[in-house]
């Protein structure tokens, strides 16, 4: 390939760039104590959660970063970072109308379906701005299922016997680096709890922005379906263009009891930071689930943003005949860094896991799947089948896969396959001789490579996932 | 319909077309033949617009316009199509799906809508079966696993679907077993009409024992050397080339 013209043509401009001037309270930078005891306050916490804080934060104390994942960047500064960051506003807010009209006008911006006519298309959203939750639509419509879908926060104080219950049961506050931090800081993030047998009727969603210059984002997700229930959960995360790194580091825990059902979906576009890899998202993530019996957790991710993406959606296969599963796109231009996989753990009879990961290098970057399958030796007839796909496009990039096994029981059956394919020039030349320009003859590629994980997404979502990625990828073959 | 003059090229500094003279009008198909090395592709390549050729003198008009100036998929979308030497695979895009999208994109530069999902199956069964295509085949990934005749046959069935005003084909019998070599032959020999026409690239006379071509050209060192009737190939074939090397150093 003509290294000039790749060169040349790796742009992608990002669309999402923009920044709200809105009156901000923000904590100075570093993490202290008494940062955690202000976070506390600010929240009106019960004082279990600020000792389960604090706990964490003595915890993290004792630990280091660790450096095992397939990633460079320079060290992050932890006292230069600001832990709490929140839109300035007088009272709680009971309707869309009485949202800072500057918020809802950057939430229109990222086109997230606020209004009422979104009812329609059967979206809850529950909107995070920096570190606190702005409004949850819907909320009533779905308290008459008996169906919480709150902000953490406001959970803590209405729900403090659920909370207390499932916080840290799936992800321990000591779990690792990334996730104590999350525990002794996260200033919001989403609840959502599905009663027994009750089906959740809508799509629940979250949006999240980052929006304040040096602010750590540490938003915290707890979803629990209780028996037989079932609910699918959709998370966008987006941030405007800053010239430093900004830290991100996310806890979400899915609770799946008996014979329930939880799918949960994400798509990651973060500001990537320049072309020449300046700024972006640090994006440091521990997601995980745990799955009685018969139950079924599913993550799908769109993951095209950040600068760096350290990420392992997980399920814990508890329950006999529980089920796991994790689609993947990674999508890496420019000088991104993605390391991000999953780790299924078989622990019941007859459970069951597919892994689905379709990597996309373009550009300078470096995409790496590392993926874990544990059978553990109670664990009859487990089944694991997995498919690790690269596609490189261009030749400065790189893609890399970490498989891990660790099979303890004769009576299971684990699969592994992997490809690695190339879009080069002459791709790209025999679709523009067939009157197919470069941008759609990328899209078309991609979106057939990527298909059998975007299928697993909301038809809505499925839709702009694709758009992400063509967007993502303009210009990136020569 | 199209009028080469005094064409050259280079790749990487190397000078691969010397000055090329070629019409081509309506209903016409022209033989290129020619040793190994002589420009042959190299003026598929640049007619069809491929990165990677400095076209450094000479004109190209195609139905009055200047071809030269056309990126690769416009030239495609004003009816140039070129059956590849090498036909690439695209993992994932099933030939069905890749048709679609072409002929909807060209149908798009004309300002013409998007074809019905009816009319383009009936298409793509009606064009499958004119090259003999099984039309399973079209719903497998493009050209991903098939053996070296699928592939041109499948380029003839793109090149069917895609109606063409001018077909370049590059090399298209090179790796053919007999039977393949009449079945892309015959599915060529049904597209011709009198208002398309077709250059057949090829180093062995016996494909233009198919497909009979009104004029021969022998290309020799990046110049058309001679030019003749189906009998010039014939003499090449029982010949060799020597000969017009000799004629082209006296």
């Amino acid at each position: 390939m003509n290294d000039d013209i790749i060169l040349n043509k790796i742009s992608g401009d990002y669309e999402w760039g923009f920044t709200t001037d809105i009156d901000m309270e923000t904590l100075p930078k570093g993490l202290n104590e008494d940062v955690i005891k202000f976070i506390s306050r600010k929240k009106n916490e019960p004082a279990f959660m600020l000792e389960w804080r604090l706990k964490a934060y003595k915890h993290w104390l004792t630990l280091e970063e660790p450096d095992w994942a397939n990633i460079h960047h320079p060290p992050i500064n932890y006292q230069d970072v600001i832990y709490y960051a929140a839109p300035k506003t007088e009272k709680k807010l009971n309707s869309l109308e009485e949202l800072d009209p500057k918020i809802k006008e950057t939430y229109e911006k990222l086109g997230i379906p606020l209004v009422e006519q979104q009812f329609l298309a059967g979206v809850a959203v529950d909107a995070v701005m920096d570190s606190v939750s702005v409004i949850t639509t819907y909320r009533e419509k779905l308290s008459d299922l008996g169906i919480i879908f709150c902000s953490i926060s406001e959970a803590v104080k209405e729900h403090p016997e659920l909370v207390k219950k499932y916080l840290g049961s799936v992800v321990p506050y000591s779990d690792n680096f990334f996730a104590t931090l999350n525990s002794a800081v996260f200033s919001d993030g989403s609840f959502v709890y599905i009663p027994k047998g009750v089906r959740c009727p809508m799509e629940l969603s979250t949006y999240f922005r980052i929006n304040a210059a040096n602010t750590g984002q540490f938003e915290r997700t707890l979803i629990i379906a209780d028996e037989g229930a079932y609910v699918s959960y959709l998370e966008g995360c987006t941030a405007p263009m800053r010239d430093e790194n900004q830290l991100h580091a996310a806890v979400v825990e899915l609770i799946a009891l008996d014979n329930a059902e939880i799918k949960y979906s994400t798509v990651q576009n973060w500001y990537p930071g320049d072309k020449d890899g300046k700024g972006g998202i640090y994006n440091f993530v521990t997601k995980r689930g745990i799955c009685g019996e018969n139950a079924k957790i599913s993550w799908t991710q769109v993951e095209t943003g950040s600068a760096i993406t350290w990420k392992y959606p997980s399920v814990i296969l508890k329950g006999d005949n529980s089920i796991g599963e994790f689609y993947s796109v990674a999508l890496t231009n420019n000088y991104q860094q993605a390391d991000t996989g999953t780790k299924m753990i078989h622990i019941g009879k007859n459970t069951k896991s597919r892994i689905v990961s379709k990597g996309i290098s373009a550009g300078f970057s470096q995409n790496s799947y590392r993926g874990l399958v544990r059978v553990g030796k109670n664990a009859v007839n487990a089944r694991n089948f997995s498919q690790c796909d690269s596609l490189l496009m261009g030749d400065k990039c790189g893609a890399h896969t970490f498989p891990y096994f660790d099979i303890k029981n004769k009576k299971a059956t684990v699969e592994h396959e992997a490809t690695t394919s190339k879009i080069g020039e002459d791709i790209i030349f025999y679709c523009n001789q067939r009157g197919i320009s470069e941008e759609d003859a990328v899209a078309l590629i991609v979106n057939g490579y990527a298909k059998e994980v975007l299928n697993q997404l909301p038809m809505e979502f499925a839709v702009e996932a694709q758009k992400l990625l063509a967007i993502s990828l303009e210009g990136s073959v020569g | 319909m199209l009028s080469i003059k005094n064409l050259k090229a280079k790749i990487e500094e190397k000078e691969i077309l010397k000055g090329i003279n070629l019409e081509v009008k309506p209903g016409e198909v022209h033989a290129i033949m020619g040793p190994n090395g002589s420009g042959k592709s190299t003026l598929a390549s640049v007619l069809t617009g491929r990165e990677g050729y400095e076209v450094t003198g000479g004109e190209v008009i195609y139905d009055g316009k200047n071809l030269l100036e056309l990126s690769a998929e416009d030239r495609s979308r004003e009816g140039i199509f070129l059956a590849f030497q090498y036909p690439i695979e695209i993992p994932g895009v099933t030939t069905t799906n890749f048709m679609k999208t072409a002929l909807n994109e060209i149908r798009k530069s004309k300002g013409q809508p998007p074809m019905t999902a009816g009319e383009f199956l009936k298409r793509l069964k009606d064009k499958a079966a004119l090259v003999e295509l099984d039309p399973e085949m079209t719903k497998r990934y493009v050209n991903v696993g098939f053996s070296g005749g699928e592939k041109k046959r499948n380029e003839i069935f793109q090149m069917a679907m895609l109606e063409p005003k001018l077909g370049i084909l590059d090399e298209t019998d090179s790796g053919l077993d007999i039977d393949a070599l009449r079945i892309v032959a015959n599915g060529v020999n049904k597209l011709r009409n009198k208002d398309n026409a077709f250059i057949v690239i090829t180093h062995y006379q016996r494909l233009l024992d198919y497909i009979v071509p009104d004029f021969v050209h022998v290309l020799y060192k990046g110049r058309i050397v001679k030019s003749g009737t189906k009998e010039l190939a014939l003499q090449l074939e029982d010949e060799g080339y020597d000969w017009i090397k000799e004629e082209v150093a006296s």
